[in-house]
């Protein structure tokens, strides 16, 4: 089964990185991995799998930021979900920009809103906000 | 006496929408774009976080003008993945023939400014009187013409009667012919495929690199959508086909919208055929801590609501992903290389939600001087036209 081998698949190549799994249903699992192997799950998943990158959700626990990567394996109808905790205050992660194109704003997204630096992404600027907007100050922080 | 009908226009929302493109050109050659979005930024994830669940349905149904129904369905759809179960099976119908009546008026409403920048202003005037009778069923069943307010967590709000089903079914019925004189019209028309055959083509691997979802998709050939991929409503329970189409350009986009029209009366007359009786409601008190994800076919592709709850009355964190988000970026592939006349049908051909060549500039590429505004370029993509008529 694909499903089953992708989940195997994830795992091993995650080996102790691996933090977290939860099977919530047929269609939807989550993955909770090191930061430092993302681009790799990432490059398997997109290169290998041929899944389709949907969007990721960053979201402010107070004490850490969690991103949540999510792919669509729409073959199968699985959607997996990649979950990185970051510490804070080194909210620093690996861009994926060089992967896939379609990262690009999604980055620049969680970048001005909760203020995530994302190594190697060649354009961050603001998105959404106003090129004024004052430095420091993210919306989705919970912690100003 | 009839009903009679107040005319309110001409301006429309659409066309003002706030969005930024700023085209690079080399004499009639577009080199470069820039897109810039945010004019209308109201960090709707935000103020999620301050609505309770039920409030929530309300609030993301104001996202989107055009397709109001499909944020609050891809919302209910994260509740039930988040609670693990499924609202009532009349429910289910009754959502599903929702979404598809919102599909029908979509795509007419975009065929209609296809038309528009085309320079077939019949074709514009004639989309969107067809799509009136789909915004009357609307009116009957939800007592709004947008912003139906019919999706709830656990149900939905309103029950749908069986005494309008006769006329929703003929009214839908009476759509086919219109619906086959625009067909004939797109696949028949020398000057319409001139214009639009292999214009702003996007390959199958430019779909897959920008990751584009819906019709922007499928006119490429990419075999994707999440009503058949990962089922929910009642879309494994009715007949229907994806339509695809491998051109990837305008015209594909078109050919796939309209194949799209049938489907979806199809689906609503089965809906409304094969509906069973019983609650529209769950009744769901509580939403315990958890996290939820669920996806939506929109008019315009994979819509994905996130929600985490923290067991109180209102969601710990909301992400909300609409599908012009991925489309709209795809514009740098599809424009570029293009001429300037066809940079307005391409950038309205992958349906922006938020299309707004009002404030589209051309600025030439060896002085950076502004040479054209959007009003400019709409003209001459129907200059474009009226040449290629008179040949």
């Amino acid at each position: 089964m694909r499903r089953e081998s992708i989940i195997e698949n994830i795992k091993v190549r995650s080996g102790k990185d691996l933090l977290g799994f939860i099977d919530k249903s047929k269609n939807r699992i989550y993955f909770t991995i090191n930061k430092k192997i993302l681009p790799q799950i990432a490059r398997y998943l997109f290169n290998e799998e041929k899944a389709r990158f949907s969007t990721a959700s960053g979201v402010d626990t107070r004490k850490t930021i969690e991103i949540l990567y999510h792919f669509s394996v729409d073959e199968i109808g699985l959607f997996i979900s990649l979950r990185v905790i970051l510490e804070k205050p080194d909210i620093e992660i690996d861009s994926i920009l060089p992967l896939f194109k379609c990262a690009e704003w999604i980055e620049m997204e969680m970048y001005e809103m909760l203020g995530v630096n994302f190594k190697g992404h060649e354009n961050p600027k603001h998105l959404l906000l106003k090129d004024d907007w004052p430095k420091g100050n993210y919306p989705l922080r919970r912690d100003a | 006496m009839g009903r009679k009908i107040i005319p309110i226009g001409p301006y429309h929302p659409l066309q003002d929408e706030p969005e930024f493109f700023k085209l690079h050109v080399d004499g009639e050659t577009v080199v470069d774009i820039d897109i810039e979005l945010g004019y209308n930024h109201r960090l709707v994830e935000k103020i999620a976080e301050s609505k309770n669940f039920d409030q929530v349905a309300f609030m993301v149904e104001r996202i989107c003008g055009i397709c109001s129904t499909s944020h609050p369905f891809a919302y209910v759809n994260a509740i039930d993945d988040l609670l693990g179960v499924k609202a009532p099976e009349r429910a289910l119908y009754i959502r599903t023939a929702i979404g598809e009546l919102e599909r029908i008026h979509s795509h007419l409403l975009w065929l209609g400014l296809a038309g528009h920048f085309l320079g077939y202003n019949t074709v514009w005037m004639w989309a969107w009187r067809y799509r009136e009778p789909v915004l009357d069923i609307f009116e009957r069943v939800a007592g709004n013409r947008q912003n139906y307010g019919m999706m709830k967590p656990g149900g939905v709000r309103r029950d749908l009667y069986e005494e309008d089903f006769p006329w929703i079914k003929k009214t839908l019925r009476d759509l086919i012919p219109k619906i086959d004189m625009f067909k004939g019209a797109v696949m028949d028309d020398p000057v319409i495929r001139a214009r639009t055959e292999g214009v702003g083509v996007l390959t199958k691997e430019d779909c897959r690199e920008y990751c584009v979802v819906g019709p922007t998709a499928r006119a490429s050939g990419v075999n994707i959508d999440i009503r058949r991929d990962d089922p929910y409503a009642a879309y494994d329970k009715v007949e229907w086909k994806v339509c695809t189409h491998e051109g990837g350009d305008v015209f594909g986009k078109a050919v796939v919208r309209i194949l799209e029209l049938y489907e979806s009366i199809n689906i609503v007359i089965q809906c409304l055929d094969k509906m069973p009786k019983g609650p529209i409601d769950s009744g769901i008190k509580d939403i315990p801590p958890g996290e939820g994800i669920g996806r939506h076919e929109a008019p315009r592709g994979e819509v994905v609501h996130y929600i985490m709850a923290d067991g109180g009355n209102s969601p710990a964190r909301h992400k909300i992903r609409a599908p012009s988000f991925m489309n709209v970026a795809s514009n740098k592939k599809a424009v570029i290389g293009e001429t300037i006349s066809d940079a307005t049908i391409i950038l309205a051909a992958v349906d922006p939600c938020y299309c707004c060549t009002e404030r589209m500039t051309v600025v030439d590429y060896k002085t950076g001087k502004k040479m054209m505004d959007g009003q400019d370029l709409i003209r001459l993509s129907r200059e474009k036209t009226e040449r290629l008529r008179n040949r």
